[in-house]
């Protein structure tokens, strides 16, 4: 008997995923050679699910700066802001994403985990509800265990389900914190932003949008889905992400509430924790900065991400409900994922395998995630590889009469 | 308002509808060991429950209850002190 007895059912189910072949939670590359190839086994590798949507983890001019600021400042601010000080570097940056946003104020966190954690758990306190999707991120379940507001959770993408909900807590005191997400990384759909909006404003509720996926893929200027649905007057906070678009790491909040400041000196995730290192905060500035300057940045990443959903699409794959960056391919088992998984990786194809319970309604989902960096060369051989796979493993019916046709 | 032992009642014959349904379900079916459901599913069962009763179970409440008795407690709580 040890203590990590408990997970015995857990490294049950972790076995079972091992045995069919390689251990997709621990992925090796070799050699990352760009944002869209890696060396994988020895073999090039196409890479489909980086969350690298700009490809700009390679972006010269981002990792001159890096280097450049790793050299003035050092490798590491070796404590938090509030204990070792603020460098020139954060506050800028969270003047450059306030005025982004056109909001007032921006903090910035250690990841995107953290802002959700640090912004859920403080703003919401005690005797106040926050009501997230069923369908949130894992931050954002843990940021609401974290404070002391009471949680409820509504029907994914249902704003009347979410009126529903607050109607029953009419008449108890407290703040109503509601809390979406841009778009979903499991399935690439969005939130009905505009009727979330007006039940927040029917209600008298706050309302977050975490934009970790949207931030620099949607909207004109690349603000995400709070600018695509035009109600950036409704929303009191936005959280993100540099992990994914900005291809650095950290997370922020930003919001026009007259006295955000505060929550430097309330938050606990931002406060307990060592600050973000001066090459990250200058690479995100720059990367920020492309997010502005290049919106066909965006507009590649739209045509890249059509260009794989509807090849997959026509070939009969069930996928998620709109074109999104996020093409998620429903599988009909959770073996026949982990072996469709398995044989793309053989491909030269890498991609996320998704499984219950990290997913909705308990799909099994192989989850590709396009970026601007792909060539349509590159796309075209995913698919390939993809529909051939596809088809031997029944997950698509053959195309017989076509090939007899031809012959 | 309905008595604790009626909710538990309706709560059994909700369990019947899930697609995980098993037989002989009493108040004293532990829900997650003896029902074979993980959080989330017990999570959305929860949602149902919500809507069948017209209460809001928040999350916190959840932690503790183990049978189909100790659900029903807490939303016999939960609606007395609604109406209280
Ligand atoms: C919706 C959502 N929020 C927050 C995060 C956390 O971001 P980070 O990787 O910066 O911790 C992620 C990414 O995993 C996410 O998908």
């Amino acid at each position: 008997m040890t203590i990590l007895d408990k997970f015995k059912p857990l490294q049950a189910a972790y076995e079972t995923v091992r045995a069919a072949g390689k251990d997709p939670f621990s992925v090796r590359f070799d050699e990352v050679l760009s944002p869209s190839e890696a060396v994988m086994n020895g073999r090039r590798t196409i890479l489909l699910g980086t969350n690298n949507y700009l490809g700009l983890t390679f972006d010269r001019a981002a990792i001159e700066a890096a280097a450049d600021a790793v050299r003035r400042a050092g490798t590491g601010t070796t404590g938090s802001r509030i204990a070792n000080g603020t460098y020139g570097g954060h506050a800028d940056l969270e003047r450059r994403l306030a005025d982004f946003y056109g909001c007032s104020s921006a903090m910035v966190f250690s990841t995107g985990y953290q802002a959700n954690l640090g912004i859920l758990s403080t703003v919401a306190g005690r005797g106040d509800h926050i009501l997230i999707d069923a369908d949130s991120h894992a931050s954002i379940y843990d940021g609401c265990r974290l404070g002391q507001a009471e949680v409820i959770r509504f029907r994914h993408n249902d704003p009347d389900d979410l009126a529903r909900r607050l109607r029953r807590l009419k008449d108890t005191p407290g703040n109503r914190l509601i809390v979406v997400e841009g778009i979903y990384s499991m399935l690439g759909d969005t939130a009905p932003l505009a009727e979330i909006a007006e039940v927040k404003r029917e209600w008298g509720a706050h309302l977050l949008v975490d934009e970790a996926h949207s931030l620099g893929v949607l909207g004109d200027h690349g603000r995400g889905l709070v600018e695509e649905a035009g109600i950036e007057d409704d929303v009191d906070f936005i959280v993100g992400t540099f992990s994914k678009s900005l291809g650095a790491v950290g997370g922020f909040c930003v919001s026009n509430l007259p006295d955000f400041d505060i929550l430097r000196i309330a938050c606990r995730p931002y406060m307990f924790t060592a600050s973000l290192p001066p090459a990250v905060i200058a690479s995100v500035i720059r990367s920020l900065g492309r997010v502005e300057e290049e919106p066909g940045l965006r507009r590649k990443l739209q045509d890249n991400a059509s260009r794989l959903y509807h090849t997959l699409k026509d070939a009969g794959f069930q996928l998620g409900p709109r074109t999104s960056p996020i093409v998620s391919i429903r599988m009909p088992s959770i073996t026949v994922a982990i072996t469709f998984w398995n044989a793309l990786l053989d491909a030269g194809v890498y991609l996320n395998l998704a499984l219950p319970p990290a997913t909705p309604d308990n799909a099994s989902l192989l989850r590709s995630s396009v970026s601007a960096a792909h060539s349509p060369a590159q796309l075209d051989a995913a698919a390939e590889a993809i529909i051939r796979i596809g088809r031997s493993l029944d997950v698509i019916p053959e195309t017989r009469c076509l090939e007899m046709a031809v012959r | 308002m309905p008595q604790t032992n009626e909710i538990a009642d309706v709560i059994i014959d909700m369990i019947g509808a899930l697609p995980q349904a098993k037989r002989g379900v009493t108040p004293e079916t532990n829900i997650v060991r003896d029902l074979g459901l993980d959080s989330l599913a017990v999570m959305n069962f929860v949602m149902t429950l919500e809507d069948r009763f017209d209460v809001s179970i928040p999350m916190d409440r959840l932690v503790g209850i183990e049978t189909v008795a100790d659900l029903a407690a807490t939303l016999s709580n939960l609606m007395g002190a609604e109406r209280a």
